[in-house]
């Protein structure tokens, strides 16, 4: 059906008729999505359309009808322009209007974010998905499918600052799963770029725990940073998993064996080959089938839990000669500058053990027992360490002695009272939240009928049967067949529930 | 608070107290039998009777360096296998002697082929009678029946069948005289086969049956408790157990541990182990332990000097004490250990009256280095065993203590970091999880 002149003036004249209040707003959504399909199929036609719109006041409709514009492909001359039109909007538009159409505006977004990578200009789309999220974002604890596109952005232009900034927020609400691990993947290795250590085994830690059925790749990569990071920052790698840990994680990253890496590969391709999927996990799939049919592929965790064994000797030379004799595995996982720092961790670790021990040392006695080659040396390690705020001490260059001295410390200012505080306001936020939670789920049909009711005596008892403990730990699994049959016991229990409550208010 | 002390009494000069100088005392005491003089082989081995006295002499002469002492252990455990009836430990000490001590001692197979008929048919013998005694089911004879076979194996140097056939006694007993008995051969032949996990378990079972117990057979349950103890690694048990041997144990028990021993074993796993208070306490003071220690006047002063803060000549004694302990079964393992625990604690007692020592004048008392002595602190602090810092430069060691008010803050913080990192990644899951669990549902649906 053609898309004739009058179809067009009434299209623009609803959206600017309708984009007043939510409900005009919700009527045009339902209208807009019935003319979906004649916006895409005449896509080519539709720009003159969009100078007729203001974008800050009719967002809605300039995104149903910019993202049937963008859907196409693009040609290359196209993309610059396609840029600015998308980022001049993302500026302007009003966050609560897109909401309405979360998917298209998180489809146009990522249309952005692949033309600022083909013509090789990541930088361009930072700040336009910095926008973007924000504007996506229920709340700051919400993760959108936008995050990682804006931290693989943040790390490809190299603007860590601005991905930092974003990976502070606490987030509690994930919308996807994949989204999560991404996210957490890259996230982590933003934090590593910047040094911060503790939060990037943190975020990494969370994908390797993360609940997930099979193993994906994502968790594996994550595994071998993981491990790295964990070596550099704690100076230990524990190789037991905590309880929580999903068994598919459990079993596959502990030996990575050939015919389950086929196995979860073909699975992995067929539920992430979409137009949402990051490239650079599809490169990964691509190898990794690839080495597997062609030759003995070796596990690829192998190589880092050695590299925690030598590590544990203490023994400088035996780590080196190790990461010497495997340089190219670690080179293939884009690991061998993390590598080096585990490397150049190991020195440093040893010199803090040498605090604990000594008041005064000497700087050949210190290159003597870190098995460096010089007292020059271990003057230059000890002064970045000292720089780093790694340790305390002071370097007489006359007798060639360190001195080490106490952490500085004394926990008795006003700014170390400020921090305490906050922390407690922190944890008590956080345990509310738990208990808002608990308690939703303690209504929760699905869960009353999992658990074991004894019924008899009056409704109060009820209450008492339910253990809390129970909750948090409750796996939802195969709830259909159950669910249908706790109705009607829910039914009374809720109001034998409320019954009681008031029974025990004496409000009978 | 020490007043100037002229008058009366003598002052202890500056280098008796940081040098610890032993006062020369005599020696003419009569010659101990462990000492530090090399081992006299023949006193060592009339100490001890029976099986464990072969099998002592073997050992002996493997660790031995001296192919003189070898020979002469050789010799004697030769004489000691002829009066008994067990062929094969024959024939394995006459391929060790292999000719050496001449042609009194080389194979006499005429004998070995004599003990071995008569061996088979007292066999025989046993088994008609103890075939006899089970038709019979005359409780007491087929209990003696067992123990007989039990002994005769035991001759023979067949020890799981001796074991086995003492174990099976145990349906047969009737008082608890019978137990106890049965009780000892089992501890008897676990020791000798070195299984000392039966060894516990069977003076568990002695030490419950109510009566019967007299002195002596408590002495030897103890020591059998105190070697199971000693080969376990648990050095304060074993310390405890052989403490409490009393002096009735006399010479009764010598075909497994002879009261030298008791003295050896009990003073060196309490020396490593006990602190100073227990060391004095159930060492020093202990009228009953005294006795034992008589018999090992150099194992005594050792103790004496450890609990004087006299170092230097306790580990003097120690050194040489070494060669021959680590002549003895049950010991030979543990030396090393002992030693080292013994040097240890005699280090962290040394620092620990002190707010700084100066390094110089400690590794005086210990006689070593400064820079051993350093390395062996070292070690120490590392392993939190001394609370101290080492100032290299000056050579002096500090005690330090830790500030308890900046450590529990800074546990205070961890522990807070930590907790709310934990909780943060819990609710993470959870929702995971949630989000699983409703698209799951929305797809059934």
């Amino acid at each position: 059906m053609n898309l004739n002149m009058n179809s067009v003036e009434s299209l623009v004249a609803q959206i600017q008729g309708l984009s007043g209040n939510i409900g005009e707003l919700t009527q045009l959504r339902n209208y807009l999505m019935q003319c979906d399909d004649l916006l895409r199929t005449e896509s080519t036609r539709l720009a003159p359309l969009l100078t007729e719109l203001d974008p800050s006041v009719h967002s809605l409709g300039y995104l149903y009808i910019l993202e049937a514009c963008t859907c196409g492909t693009i040609l290359k001359e196209e993309a610059n322009e396609l840029v600015l039109s998308v980022a001049r909007f993302i500026n302007v538009c009003a966050a609560d209007q897109i909401r309405l159409a979360p998917e298209k505006f998180i489809s146009i977004c990522k249309r952005l974010k692949e033309q600022v990578v083909l013509l090789e200009d990541p930088m361009r789309g930072v700040a336009p998905l910095l926008t973007s999220i924000r504007k996506l974002q229920s709340s700051t604890e919400q993760l959108t499918t936008l995050h990682p596109d804006f931290l693989l952005l943040c790390l490809m232009s190299k603007c860590y600052k601005t991905g930092l900034s974003v990976l502070e927020d606490d987030v509690f609400e994930v919308d996807q799963p994949r989204d999560l691990f991404l996210y957490c993947y890259y996230g982590g290795m933003i934090c590593i770029g910047q040094k911060k250590f503790r939060k990037a085994l943190e975020l990494l830690h969370n994908v390797v725990t993360a609940p997930m059925p099979i193993i994906s790749a994502i968790a594996v990569e994550a595994y071998k940073k993981y491990i790295l990071v964990s070596l550099i920052h704690l100076g230990q790698f524990a190789t037991s998993f905590p309880k929580y840990t999903s068994s598919a994680a459990q079993r596959n990253l502990k030996n990575f064996s050939q015919s389950r890496i086929i196995h979860d590969l073909l699975h992995l391709a067929k539920i992430s080959y979409a137009p949402a999927c990051p490239d650079r996990l599809l490169h990964i799939c691509m190898d990794l089938a690839l080495s597997t049919f062609s030759k003995q592929w070796d596990s690829g965790i192998f190589p880092y839990l050695e590299l925690v064994n030598s590590y544990s000797t203490g023994k400088v030379s035996e780590v080196e000669n190790y990461v010497q004799m495997n340089k190219d595995k670690f080179e293939s996982d884009n690991n061998l500058g993390l590598v080096k720092q585990v490397v150049s961790s190991m020195y440093k670790r040893n010199i803090q053990r040498l605090t604990q021990t000594y008041l005064t040392l000497s700087l050949q006695d210190i290159a003597n027992t870190v098995q460096l080659n010089s007292a020059k040396e271990a003057e230059m390690h000890v002064l970045q360490m000292i720089q780093e705020g790694d340790i305390y001490a002071t370097i007489n260059q006359k007798d060639g002695m360190v001195r080490f001295l106490e952490d500085p410390e004394q926990y008795k200012t006003c700014e170390m009272i400020e921090h305490l505080d906050f922390s407690i306001q922190r944890i008590m936020m956080l345990s509310k939240k738990v208990t808002t939670m608990n308690e939703v789920m303690s209504c929760d049909p699905s869960y009353l009928g999992k658990v074991h009711i004894q019924l008899g005596g009056n409704g109060r008892d009820l209450i008492m049967t339910i253990s809390t403990p129970f909750l948090l730990n409750s796996t939802y699994e195969g709830g259909e067949k159950e669910q249908s049959m706790a109705l009607p016991m829910t039914c009374e229990f809720l109001f034998s529930r409320k019954f009681s409550f008031y029974y025990g208010r004496g409000w009978y | 608070m020490e007043a100037e002390d002229d008058a009366a009494g003598a002052i202890i000069g500056d280098e008796e107290i940081y040098a610890n100088v032993r006062d020369e005392t005599d020696s003419q005491r009569h010659r101990p039998i462990i000492s530090g003089e090399q081992l006299d082989v023949e006193a060592y081995a009339a100490l001890y009777t029976g099986r464990t006295k072969t099998t002592r002499l073997l050992f002996i002469a493997d660790k031995c360096g001296a192919p003189s002492m070898e020979l002469e252990a050789l010799r004697m455990a030769y004489d000691e296998i002829k009066k008994g009836e067990n062929t094969q430990l024959f024939r394995e000490v006459v391929g060790k002697i292999n000719g050496r001590l001449g042609p009194n001692y080389a194979l006499d197979d005429a004998w070995a082929d004599a003990v071995d008929r008569r061996a088979e048919l007292k066999k025989d013998k046993l088994e008609n009678e103890l075939n006899a005694y089970r038709t019979n089911l005359i409780k007491e004879s087929i209990r003696m029946g067992y123990n007989d076979f039990g002994d005769f194996y035991y001759a023979h140097g067949q020890l799981g069948e001796a074991f086995k056939n003492y174990v099976r006694t145990r349906d047969y007993c009737t008082t608890s005289k019978h137990i106890i008995h049965m009780c000892l051969n089992a501890i008897l032949l676990s020791i000798e086969m070195g299984q000392f996990t039966h060894v516990t378990s069977y003076v568990g079972k002695a030490e419950q049956t109510a009566d019967g117990l007299d002195p002596v057979t408590i002495a030897k349950l103890r020591c059998a408790a105190g070697l199971s103890h000693l080969e376990g690694k648990k050095y304060k048990l074993a310390a405890r157990k052989f403490l409490e041997v009393g002096p009735e144990l006399g010479n009764n028990y010598t075909e497994v541990i002879s009261p030298q021993d008791v003295a050896t074993y009990g003073s060196l796993c309490a020396l490593a182990s006990f602190d100073r208070s227990e060391l004095k306490s159930k060492v020093i003071d202990n009228t009953n332990f005294r006795n034992f220690l008589e018999l090992v006047p150099e194992i005594r002063e050792l103790i004496n000097d450890f609990h004087t803060s006299h170092y230097a000549s306790c580990l003097e004694y120690l050194g040489n004490l070494k060669t021959n302990l680590l002549l003895d079964i049950h010991l030979h393992d543990h030396v090393e250990t002992l030693y080292e625990q013994i040097r240890s604690k005699a280090l962290i007692q040394y620092t620990l009256p002190f707010v700084s020592v100066d390094l110089n004048m400690m590794a005086n008392a210990f006689n070593t280095s400064v820079t051993g002595l350093e390395k062996e602190l070292e070690a120490l602090i590392t392993n939190d065993q001394i609370q101290a810092r080492i100032d290299s430069h000056n050579k002096i060691l500090y005690a330090r203590h830790a500030d308890q008010r900046n450590g529990t803050f800074q546990r205070v913080l961890q522990t807070g970091n930590e907790f709310d990192r934990e909780l943060r990644a819990m609710l993470l899951r959870a929702n995971l999880i949630k989000h699983d669990y409703n698209l799951k549902a929305a797809r059934k649906h």
